[in-house]
């Protein structure tokens, strides 16, 4: 599972760090998303569904490359 | 049946609220109940990115489908919680049954207000709270349709932008004097109208709808105070809501505007709490003043501190506030409450869309309202959380760093 991030849309809520601090983190300026890693490691997948679930801005997306390339 | 906690309504505050008790390792039996027959899910998007079509149905789900099996929360959704008999600690469900329960969370929510009296009650108005409503506004929504839009806070605006950019030719309806009325500083409700006329979106301020007639080819006509009228094809009432109150007040709850809880959002029955849009807090920020908050973060944070609260960590609900609203080319952003009679300081450039303003009261900063700024949106929550004592001659000062005022610790949530 690949993750990407809209900085644009994101409005610092934190419920992604909340969910997974493993792989989200908040920028210490502006407390906009960032990518710890981008890749998610399978033991992760859970937490991370929870968060792009969650993100009530709608500014984390995963990319599954298999169906784009379909 | 029993549920050692048992949760009324399915929204955010709810799901919020069963999901942190089982992350804490509660293993009684918890049982959420939602009214609409579907699985929780966001309703922010349901005027932003799900009414502009750019994402799905499927993606509004806060859990997957296997949510509540694998961490053994039962989930009765379409179903009314009717009457609580406290004595018995039990409620009653539209579909006949009962349930007895060891504590109660009511995370009812709000209803939408509906048009005053004197206009009836007209078929065929639309209104936007749930996911059904937005799947009608967003199929009457496109080039060459007419939409007047009664009511300028956010839902009408994101809605009106939405609409606007789908072609429709948009008017927005206001019985006051300006957009976003009470929730922002009179600067960035001058902004968002600037901004949103130069989208092609009309407004009428002052303006009191008198009288809604619907024509035989299911247009309508909107006749005002002031004597001009309209015809458009649609119209979206969005003049704010109502807390949804009503169970409380018949199980004898303390209500006002909301079900009245303490510091640890517990209402007048030690044994019920109440969170979310439905309920009215003592506000720490502001002496203890009783507040009604409709936001994500509020619901999510009121949630959790009731989690602890039954699992025996609990801490004084004391989070500062904050909303958000993305329309078009604005991204707004609130930290704290503002009263209309706050003064209002403004760092940065209106006129280029990207400004905070900064809100005081007797000198003490109590808000910042930020367009484009999250920088300065950031380091409000700190200084907010910190009670930091900005003044408004350092708040106006450009020069100024905001971050002196406070020790260098991120915030998270």
């Amino acid at each position: 599972m690949n993750l990407v991030v809209d900085q644009s849309v994101c409005i610092g809520a934190g419920l992604c760090v909340l969910s997974c601090a493993e792989i989200f983190d908040q920028r210490e300026s502006d407390g906009i998303v960032t990518l710890l890693r981008a890749q998610v490691p399978d033991e992760l997948s859970d937490s991370v569904i929870g968060a792009v679930r969650r993100c009530p801005s709608g500014a984390i997306r995963i990319e599954q490359p298999e169906a784009v390339s379909k | 049946m029993i549920a050692d906690v048992l949760v009324v309504g399915a929204g955010q505050a709810g799901l919020q609220l069963v999901s942190s008790l089982r992350e804490g390792g509660f293993s009684g039996s918890v049982t959420l109940v939602g009214e609409e027959p579907l699985p929780p899910y966001q309703r922010p998007p349901l005027t932003k990115a799900y009414l502009a079509g750019q994402v799905n149905e499927n993606s509004l789900f806060m859990q997957e489908d296997d949510f509540f099996a694998n961490h053994l929360i039962r989930f009765r959704s379409g179903v009314k919680v009717t009457s609580i008999d406290r004595r018995h600690r039990r409620i009653s469900l539209s579909d006949g049954s009962v349930l007895d329960y060891g504590r109660l969370v009511l995370a009812t929510g709000a209803r939408n207000r509906a048009l005053p009296q004197h206009l009836g009650a007209p078929m065929g108005l639309l209104s936007i709270r749930t996911l059904s409503d937005a799947q009608v506004l967003r199929r009457r929504m496109g080039p060459d349709r007419r939409l007047a839009v009664i009511g300028a806070g956010f839902l009408g605006l994101e809605a009106a932008v939405i609409a606007s950019a789908a072609g429709c030719a948009v008017e927005v309806i206001e019985i006051g004097s300006h957009a976003l009325g009470r929730a922002v500083s009179p600067q960035l409700s001058e902004l968002f109208s600037r901004y949103h006329r130069s989208l092609g979106i009309r407004f009428r301020f002052h303006t009191m709808v008198e009288s809604i007639r619907r024509h035989a080819d299911e247009s309508w006509t909107l006749t005002f105070d002031a004597g001009a009228d309209v015809v458009v094809d649609d119209i979206l009432v969005a003049i704010g809501v109502t807390p949804n109150t009503d169970l409380a007040e018949q199980a004898g709850l303390d209500v006002a505007d909301g079900i009245i809880v303490d510091e640890w959002l517990r209402t007048s029955d030690p044994d019920i709490y109440a969170i979310g849009d439905c309920s009215a807090f003592p506000h720490q920020a502001d002496g203890n003043r009783l507040v009604r908050l409709e936001s994500v973060q509020n619901a999510v944070d009121q949630a959790r501190a009731v989690a602890a609260h039954i699992l025996g960590n609990a801490v004084r609900y004391d989070e500062v506030p904050l909303f958000w609203s993305n329309q078009a080319g604005l991204r707004l952003q609130i930290a704290g409450v503002a009263r209309p009679t706050d003064a209002a300081v403004v760092r940065g450039a209106p006129a280029d869309n990207s400004c905070s303003v900064f809100r005081f009261r007797d000198d003490r900063l109590v808000a910042v309202e930020s367009v484009n700024r999250p920088g300065d949106h950031m380091q409000a929550r700190r200084l907010l959380k910190a009670g930091a004592p900005l003044t408004p001659a350092q708040a106006a000062d450009p020069g100024f760093d905001l971050k002196s005022l406070y020790a260098p610790t991120p915030v998270a949530g």
